[in-house]
């Protein structure tokens, strides 16, 4: 940081202020202003905050945080790393994250999907690791296949090396111009993106996790690492146990994404396993609260693969289950995602539905025959439910209001 | 009770799908089978044929690049042209309602040849309408106000052989106060994804061209309220 210039460490510095104020003013993680204080004073400041640092990018549709989270925990063995731990994954955020750490010799940074090009360039980061792209807040973010596109221009040629899921077909297109490429099979579960071949758009036939282009040469990589329900290969052919506190096969996608990332670091899985085992929950996702004799468990869906997952963890039926749905800015404003959703998997559950654009799930619930009851908030749902669990399916800016509500607990 | 049977046709969900389109498909299912109306569902892929014997087509939405390939397979197969000249009825949103016309906008707004199944022709605006469209439907149609969200760049010039489906009270629609087109039973529209949702008449139009009666009334409670909210929140008080 030293080393840094005059107007660089005050940039840095100021920026760190405006984040602690905007903490102490309880607008949010202050993550976000911090860095756009900083960057406006210092537009190269990405660019040398990043330099000499062992620097990983996170990218995908879902489970960036998680992902980054994992990666994070796991190099902590060998040194400081510097990361964006609470999800503000642009560019600013990237800046508070590099000079809250200003000496840390590693860098991991979850990534918005359209920064990567950007990122990737102002850091020069050596690892990018991209998990996933599916159908996401269409009214605000790019087409994902036009993401993609971006994502190969970006890394065609560069001095970087790629960890990606070749089980998702986007991703494998996105990740396949790289010079060096990790591929690993981490899983694919939501398929309603991937009918289609990037490369030619000619139809791609699946069998199982494998893939390929009836039309043309593109296919599915072989796999150096393999995610095989709770069991990971890795490509000296080794087998691990996957025991992770955090549940889901869409964290153990993370996990084996993260394992993979490490190794190219040189951590061993042998190291790495139980610093993955540690971690309980993540920004708040996977939290249980205890609130008035319910246990509630926060579980965050932003978009239909991530209901898919979500879905994948919850309490066996008939565990109740309470579902907050907003259509603010960070959310999209449009609802017509939750047609994407195959909600029939609540019925014969108790069922409460919420947020502020309830009307909306009471017309996709109703469609789907899921006896349901609206309610005016979550904290009338735990009145109704009575002791026990109660699993809380959230997308992003109502999952926030109940975690301000009941505490911001990590 | 009818024993009337019909057959819905959701074209190519691998290329035409791209945000909750199949609530269309649903809608129409369950708002059938309230009046006792069986339904037969068929996804086609595209890389499969476009049956000709469907009673309602449904199209969504989808990126530029898979619209251009849609465009040229449904060229090629000819099935749903065939189906229109037997009277079937197509509702396509978005995407899919740009591919309709004669001619739309490709991914570099070059024009790319559609499907020329209703007289009009699209270009590529100069910036993206998002938002929630509103809009006075045609009074031959006998539908109340539309409502839906909009989400595309699109500019859609409309010929002497359709009427516009409604005139815009809020959003964009076509570009010049009007939104969507039909001829006949061929509707498409800018309302994106699941558009027949928020609409439940327009739904019921779609199956009583197919039925050729009136339908009995069915608890519309949660889409009334949620159509009744969501015109709230952009039509002046």
């Amino acid at each position: 940081m030293s080393d840094l210039p005059v107007r660089a460490q005050l940039a840095a510095a100021l920026g760190r202020t405006a984040s602690k104020m905007s903490r102490l003013a309880g607008r949010g993680d202050g993550s976000v202003i911090g860095g756009r204080v900083g960057l406006a004073l210092d537009p190269e400041l990405l660019r040398r905050l990043a330099a000499d640092r062992r620097l990983v990018l996170v990218s995908a549709t879902n489970g960036k945080t998680t992902t980054t989270r994992l990666i994070a925990s796991a190099l902590r063995v060998r040194g400081d790393v510097a990361t964006n731990a609470f999800g503000a994954n642009m560019p600013s955020g990237h800046v508070l994250a590099l000079a809250q750490a200003p000496t840390a010799p590693y860098a991991v940074l979850e990534c918005d999907e359209k920064y990567v090009p950007m990122v990737l360039a102002e850091t020069g980061a050596g690892i990018v690791a991209l998990m996933n792209l599916s159908r996401d807040q269409m009214d605000r973010a790019a087409e994902i296949w036009l993401l993609a596109g971006k994502w190969r221009k970006a890394l065609d040629g560069a001095a970087t090396h790629v960890v990606a899921n070749c089980d998702d077909p986007l991703v494998t297109w996105g990740a396949g111009a790289a010079k060096s490429v990790t591929w690993v099979s981490a899983g694919q579960h939501w398929r309603e993106d991937s009918w289609c071949c990037p490369e030619c758009g000619g139809p791609l036939d699946r069998e199982g996790v494998h893939w390929k282009c009836r039309e043309c040469h593109f296919a599915r990589p072989k796999p150096d690492w393999i995610l095989h329900a709770d069991r990971i290969t890795t490509p000296r052919g080794r087998t691990y146990e996957l025991s992770l506190q955090l549940p889901g096969r869409a964290n153990r996608s993370n996990a084996v994404i993260a394992l993979a990332v490490a190794a190219q670091l040189g951590l061993e899985p042998e190291e790495v396993l139980p610093r993955l085992a540690e971690v309980t929950s993540v920004a708040g996702r996977y939290t249980t609260v205890e609130h008035q004799g319910r246990q509630l468990r926060l579980l965050l869906a932003k978009n239909p693969a991530g209901w898919l997952e979500a879905f994948d963890v919850l309490a066996p039926p008939p565990g109740p289950v309470a579902l907050s749905i907003n259509a603010q800015g960070p959310d999209g404003r449009d609802t017509s995602w939750l047609w994407d959703v195959d909600y029939r998997v609540l019925r014969g559950r108790p069922v409460w539905a919420t947020g502020e654009r309830r009307l909306d799930l009471a017309a996709r619930l109703e469609a789907a025959d899921v006896r349901f009851t609206i309610v005016e908030d979550i904290d009338e749902a735990i009145m109704a439910v009575g002791p026990g669990r109660l699993d809380v399916i959230a997308n992003y800016t109502a999952f926030q209001q109940i975690r301000t509500r009941y505490g911001r607990v990590v | 009770m009818s024993s009337d049977r019909i057959k819905i046709v959701w074209i190519y969900p691998d290329l035409l799908s791209t945000y909750g389109d199949q609530g269309n498909v649903i809608v129409l299912e369950r708002r059938a089978a309230l009046r006792g109306i069986f339904t037969d569902t068929v996804h086609v892929r595209s890389d499969e044929s476009v049956p000709v014997d469907g009673d309602i087509y449904l199209m969504g939405g989808g990126e530029d690049r898979p619209q251009i390939l849609a465009a040229q397979r449904l060229r090629n197969d000819g099935g749903l042209h065939r189906a229109v000249e037997y009277g079937s009825v197509v509702f396509a949103v978005c995407a899919g309602y740009q591919l309709l016309g004669t001619e739309f906008g490709g991914e570099e707004g070059q024009p790319v040849a559609g499907l020329g199944l209703l007289d009009m022709r699209s270009g590529r605006g100069q910036k993206r309408s998002v938002g929630e469209i509103a809009g006075d439907v045609d009074p031959a149609l006998g539908v109340p106000m539309i409502t839906g969200f909009e989400n595309h760049q699109g500019i859609t010039r409309l010929g002497p052989g359709v009427r516009p489906l409604a005139k815009t009270r809020v959003g964009v629609g076509n570009g010049d106060g009007t939104e969507g087109a039909y001829r006949g039973h061929v509707v498409g529209t800018y309302m994106h994804g699941p558009a027949l949702v928020r609409n439940p008449a327009l739904a019921d139009l779609l199956l009583r061209w197919v039925v050729g009666r009136e339908l009995e009334r069915i608890d519309d409670s949660w889409a009334g309220r949620l159509r009744e909210e969501r015109l709230a929140t952009v039509l002046p008080a």
